[in-house]
């Protein structure tokens, strides 16, 4: 019994120990040197930013620069392998993850802002948006006071649920805000008429579009709400992985890797229905290609 | 690990007169209006299915096994989506049935089939000499039910039947899935806004404590009010 008892207390110490030796990996590089392993986040429905291509692989714009990150990590460490796990992350759950070791790098469209900016690292933004509208092609809405009477919904845990909701209800605009579990459930529900509108940044819905099954039967409408800029995220307080990571952006920048890349995920047919989503480079990213800016939305 | 709390987000606006706390507030009344009413349904339906499974038709009780069976073999975020996604397909009116009364028919009619189990084990604890009592007196089968069974069958489940209310205010979270502003939906996207996930997800936390907690003690009240003096349950 005694010993059973001394078994359960070492069992737990050596528990708590793993916890801990988790916790104490404060450096990125650290861990991945140490554990051989670097983890990449993804998203399943970003596109195209990151998701799930049609044989459930992750993939997208966001992908490919963080599997160059990796690579870079791996010949700067002076890895012989570098074994590089995928972890799927909701809207919800990105930053927790992040912040406890679960994945150590994240490539998708999330928006660098200040409250976000207090829990984690931006590397320099990559993408601009704005908040505008996916409605039926047959719908008359084309802008936020069309939506008057009517039911407009936008993913929870989003920034783009926040300012429309403070919009609505300052100007008193009457519109019937829900939020959805995800982007693909908020697409479903104008898709089967439940929502009349789905407000979430620009470039998702472009991506969510392409990847409905008739494209032509939906549209991207109104004046952007407000432009903000994504970036790739990554622990807080980690300056020597910051660098990598912001290394590799600015080389890819400055080789014309990065404008390569943006014309194949953006203007070009892409996975898994192979349509362009035409979205030409905005003038803000153009303005941070040389200024190589991580400022966070207002 | 140092953290330092702190609560005074809940004033802040979030447009117009509305702050994080007024928002709060009206997420916790839907997460009870949804528990009242799925119980309420659930309570009904779970009733008059558990009392059939305990008759002697064999229809009534082939009935209620199917109709327990389905409701309880089939996760309730399933059942939820099936409601909102896939039967409005074959049945068009209910994409015209507000959001709310897909939530509660879906928790409703799934806690129905752990409360028909209350109810169908309540009864068949009783004693056999209790049905027959009644039938010699000569009650028919409703009265048998209605002045015999039910009232000391209801009495043996209450602790398990307040399990279930207890439950349903816990399961009630699953409404978010269908765009419900409840409270799991306010902790998801207010922690968003406001990077204070701890003070949220406690304040939540305690609330779904609160709610719960109360049932219990509602359904003591109750018990020790229906309460038979010197009754105990022992089989002869």
């Amino acid at each position: 019994m005694l010993k059973n008892l001394r078994l359960t207390f070492l069992y737990f110490a050596i528990v708590l120990g793993l916890f801990a030796g988790v916790a104490q990996a404060d450096s990125t590089l650290d861990k991945i040197k140490s554990s051989g392993t670097i983890t990449l986040a993804y998203r399943e429905s970003s596109v195209p930013f990151s998701y799930l291509d049609d044989k459930g692989k992750p993939t997208g714009f966001g992908w490919e620069i963080c599997n160059m990150i990796a690579n870079k990590a791996k010949t700067q460490l002076g890895l012989k392998s570098l074994d590089i796990k995928t972890q799927a992350v909701t809207s919800q759950n990105r930053i927790p993850l992040l912040q406890n070791g679960t994945v150590d790098i994240e490539c998708g469209s999330t928006t660098n802002n200040k409250t976000r900016g207090e829990q984690v690292q931006f590397a320099t933004n990559y993408f601009y948006t704005g908040t505008r509208f996916l409605v039926k092609s047959s719908s008359p809405v084309k802008s936020l006071p069309d939506l008057k009477g009517k039911t407009l919904v936008i993913t929870t845990g989003t920034t783009n649920y926040e300012i429309v909701r403070n919009l609505i209800a300052e100007k008193n605009l009457g519109i019937n805000l829900i939020g959805a579990k995800d982007h693909n459930d908020a697409f479903l529900m104008v898709a089967e008429g439940k929502a009349d509108a789905f407000g979430m940044d620009d470039i998702l819905l472009y991506g969510l579009k392409a990847a409905a099954k008739n494209p032509q039967d939906f549209k991207v409408v109104g004046e952007a709400i407000q432009v903000e800029p994504y970036g790739i995220m990554i622990r807080k307080n980690d300056p020597e992985f910051q660098k990598l990571v912001n290394g590799v952006l600015a080389d890819i920048i400055k080789s014309g890797t990065f404008t390569k890349l943006y014309t194949k995920w953006f203007m070009s047919p892409i996975p898994p229905n192979g349509i362009a989503l035409k979205a030409p480079m905005s003038k803000d990213l153009k303005a941070n290609l040389t200024a190589l800016s991580d400022k966070p939305a207002n | 690990m140092h953290y330092t709390f702190n609560w005074s987000f809940f004033f802040k606006s979030i447009g117009g007169k509305e702050t994080y706390l007024t928002w709060l507030v009206t997420a916790w009344e839907w997460t009870l209006t949804i528990s009242f009413f799925g119980f309420l349904v659930a309570f009904i339906l779970g009733a008059i299915v558990g009392i059939f499974r305990t008759t002697n038709n064999k229809y009534l009780v082939t009935f209620g096994n199917i109709w327990t069976e389905i409701f309880r073999n089939i996760p309730l975020l399933v059942q939820i989506f099936l409601w909102y996604h896939v039967i409005p397909h074959f049945i068009p009116i209910i994409n015209k049935a507000p959001r709310i009364v897909l939530v509660v028919m879906a928790i409703g009619l799934f806690t129905s089939s752990r409360v028909s189990e209350n109810f169908k084990s309540g009864i068949q604890s009783l004693s056999i000499a209790q049905k027959h009592a009644g039938l010699a007196l000569g009650l028919n089968t409703l009265q048998l039910y209605w002045y015999a069974l039910l009232p000391q069958a209801i009495r043996i489940i209450i602790p398990t039947l307040t399990s279930e209310a207890m439950n349903i205010i816990k399961n009630s979270s699953v409404a978010f899935a269908i765009s419900i502003a409840e409270l799991t939906m306010f902790a998801m996207q207010a922690q968003e806004e406001t990077a204070r996930g701890i003070e949220i997800y406690l304040v939540v936390s305690v609330l779904y404590f609160i709610s719960a907690f109360a049932v219990n003690l509602i359904s003591q009240f109750i018990e020790h009010k229906i309460k038979i003096p010197n009754q105990t349950f022992v089989k002869q």
